[in-house]
């Protein structure tokens, strides 16, 4: 049986509002539209106009209304059209949201899923195309997670909406259409994955590659050029960005001795830089290689085909940087 | 005990809706409860002032003496099941949903025993079980925050609405006028105060403002312009705003009003206004002399009485302080309690990685 990551991600939302009233969908084009992506698709049909609400483009007044609403105690899942337009409501991500249990002593929590597309899309230059991951998993009172496949997408986003505190759930445009296996237990209605764990997608001895989103299928079809050339690479899906589970990722690098991170966004201060520091901090001495990071360019996104394939990790990117982590690279120097 | 009427001091204005009567009901019970609980945040603000004078409140503190008659005037137009949010200046309008002197002066000096157990300090006072969300650092989002509140609550189709208060400053915020229309498109009971005391923190409004009349800023949302300074006005109007809000959707009242006070602790709130001006103020337009007029003329205390009732106040005060003095600094575990509703067993750091990691 197949699912693709729209239908697992539709169906999550269409079984949460369905088993808890108080959850309601908001944001720009989410009804009558059935979501830019399509991702509410027929849901104001089945839930109404008072539980899929069509927002006017103004995110930070829908925003700051979502939480509002999540302080009274309803469970809003706010749609962002992307996370690029997220940055008009970061102050009440941050500000409103994610400190709020804090600072009131648990007086006021707020039930509120944050989601949307996220990431580098295809051919919408700089201001359409960026990670956020490293953004809001930079944020204490946060819960950042971030779906793969559809068994990720379906189990997660139910995880998120029935969880009391603030989540950012950071989707991917590209993956809404890919189509993965999916068994009976994920497509049960009660079926819900744990928040902070990551997911050995494939077991491996010689080296481990970390990725979440899109960038994990990336990884895996690495692995398995790299599995040709007698490579053995684990690859984990992260899942979830904070809490980040840091005890998958070591105990797995204690066992392979090597490390390539992977992932979309710019690399400074990145997700895989905090990766890097963990596995330096607490497994420095089972290290055989320097750590390598795969990540996005360093610069805005560009526009023309040729340099947006430069600026966003590619397959061989991993395929490289795995070899050279695990000295199997013929240098640069000597193939000229 | 018997109704009698009291005039507001002067008429109001409306924007777009046709204002209230200025003749207001009240009772001796009620004129007596205003002159008592304006004094007791009057006293307590003062007190704050001189804690903070005396290095035992940090950071920011932001006082509300001279506006105590919009909180009092809505308390008594509204239940606990109607909400209330506001930004930074929020002592008071704690204390008139429920909230107590401990708690605020713990809160003020970062104790235990604060309403936020010393975590929010005092821009960050809540008591969801009264109706009151805050007690927001961020000049505007408390707006779009209200009218989520009004959101939820019509949601749960309870008939109660929604008090947003915002100042002159944030009065120009874009939020506001974003959560404004969705508010209006989707007839929310959100009820927008504009506490406009004339100054954001030293810019006058008329600096800010190209339009200063901030009931008339919603444009197709009915407003309404209030003597903020006087109590029974406060009550009326939102008497008012409640009914409109209930029916039609939001609608701004803009409470004339004024803070006695500067900005925050480190304006002396001199060097933008003459000091004429704040004396005036104090003269003409002091909300609790005008009560305390009211009760005389109405001979339901004597002026002996009243200064008793202002001794008492003091006293509770002052043992409130020694109090919430006794209580002591928060556990230092509490650095890393609260910060989810529900953890999921992953760590948390303290400043040394190493040596200070706890599994929330």
């Amino acid at each position: 049986k197949e699912m693709t990551v729209r239908e697992a991600l539709n169906s999550a939302l269409d079984e949460e509002m369905s088993a808890d009233p108080k959850v309601f969908l908001m944001g720009e084009e989410v009804g009558e539209y059935q979501g830019a992506y399509k991702i509410t698709k027929g849901l104001l049909e089945k839930y109404g106009p008072e539980r899929v609400l069509d927002t006017p483009i103004t995110e930070a007044g829908f925003t700051g209304i979502g939480v509002g609403a999540a302080y009274y105690g309803l469970r809003p899942v706010v749609e962002f059209m992307t996370f690029n337009f997220s940055m008009q409501a970061i102050d009440h991500i941050i500000n409103s949201a994610a400190k709020m249990n804090y600072m009131s002593a648990g007086n006021i929590s707020v039930p509120i899923v944050f989601r949307g597309p996220n990431g580098a899309a295809a051919g919408v230059s700089s201001q359409h195309s960026q990670c956020y991951g490293a953004w809001y998993a930079h944020v204490p009172g946060l819960k950042v997670l971030s779906p793969y496949s559809s068994e990720d997408a379906r189990g997660l986003l139910k995880a998120a909406i029935r969880d009391p505190d603030p989540v950012v759930f950071l989707e991917n445009e590209i993956l809404y259409g890919q189509s993965f296996p999916i068994s009976d237990e994920v497509l049960d209605s009660s079926f819900c994955l744990p928040i902070g764990k990551a997911k050995i997608e494939r077991e491996g001895k010689d080296v481990t590659i970390t990725a979440f989103s899109k960038m994990v299928g990336y990884a895996l079809q690495a692995a398995e050029v790299l599995s040709k050339e007698g490579i053995s690479a684990e690859v984990i899906n992260l899942r979830s960005l904070r809490p980040l589970d840091r005890a998958a990722i070591n105990a797995s690098v204690r066992k392979t001795t090597r490390l390539v991170t992977v992932e979309e966004g710019f690399p400074q201060h990145g997700i895989g830089a905090e990766i890097c520091a963990s596995v330096v901090e607490e497994s420095f001495e089972y290290l055989d290689a320097p750590v390598e990071r795969i990540a996005g360019a360093d610069v805005p996104m560009p526009y023309a085909a040729n340099l947006e394939r430069l600026a966003v990790p590619q397959v061989d990117n991993i395929v490289n940087a795995v070899k050279r982590a695990c000295f199997r690279s013929v240098p640069v120097a000597a193939a000229a | 005990g018997p109704t009698f009427t009291v005039e507001t001091s002067v008429p109001f204005v409306g924007h777009r809706c046709e204002p209230p009567s200025r003749e207001v009901e009240t009772t001796a019970k009620e004129l007596m409860g205003f002159f008592r609980d304006m004094s007791l945040m009057r006293r307590m603000e003062i007190a704050a002032d001189a804690l903070y004078k005396a290095k035992l409140i940090r950071g920011f503190c932001h006082l509300y003496d001279g506006q105590e008659a919009v909180a009092v005037g809505m308390e008594a137009a509204i239940t606990r099941k109607d909400a209330i949010i506001t930004a930074y200046r929020d002592h008071c309008i704690f204390l008139s949903r429920g909230g107590n002197l401990v708690e605020t002066f713990a809160e003020l000096m970062g104790r235990r025993a604060g309403c936020s157990n010393g975590k929010g300090g005092s821009m960050h006072f809540y008591k969801k079980e009264g109706g009151f969300f805050g007690g927001h650092g961020i000049v505007g989002a408390q707006v779009p925050l209200g009218c989520g509140l009004a959101f939820a609550q019509k949601y749960l189709r309870e008939e109660t609405v929604t008090f947003a208060m915002y100042g002159d400053g944030a009065a120009n915020q874009g939020q506001l006028f974003e959560a404004l229309n969705i508010s209006a498109l989707w007839d929310l009971p959100a009820i927008l105060i504009c506490e406009n005391n004339h100054y954001g923190m030293g810019t006058a409004e008329w600096r800010a403002a190209k339009s200063p009349a901030y009931y008339k800023r919603g444009d197709y949302v009915p407003g309404l312009k209030v003597d903020g300074m006087d109590a029974f006005a406060v009550k009326q109007a939102c008497k008012f705003a409640k009914e409109h809000a209930l029916k039609n959707g939001p609608i701004i009242l803009e409470m004339d009003t004024y803070r006695y006070h500067g900005h925050s602790m480190s304006d002396p709130g001199s060097t933008y206004r003459t000091r004429d001006e704040i004396s005036n103020v104090r003269q003409e337009r002091d909300p609790i002399e005008r009560v305390r007029k009211l009760i005389l003329l109405h001979d339901l205390a004597s002026v002996a009485e009243l200064k008793d009732i202002e001794k008492e106040i003091r006293k509770e005060v002052d043992n409130a302080i020694a109090e919430a003095k006794e209580s002591p600094l928060p556990d230092p575990s509490e650095l890393f309690t609260d910060i989810f509703v529900k953890g999921c067993g992953t760590e948390v750091y303290g400043v040394e990685r190493k040596e200070n990691k706890i599994l929330i």
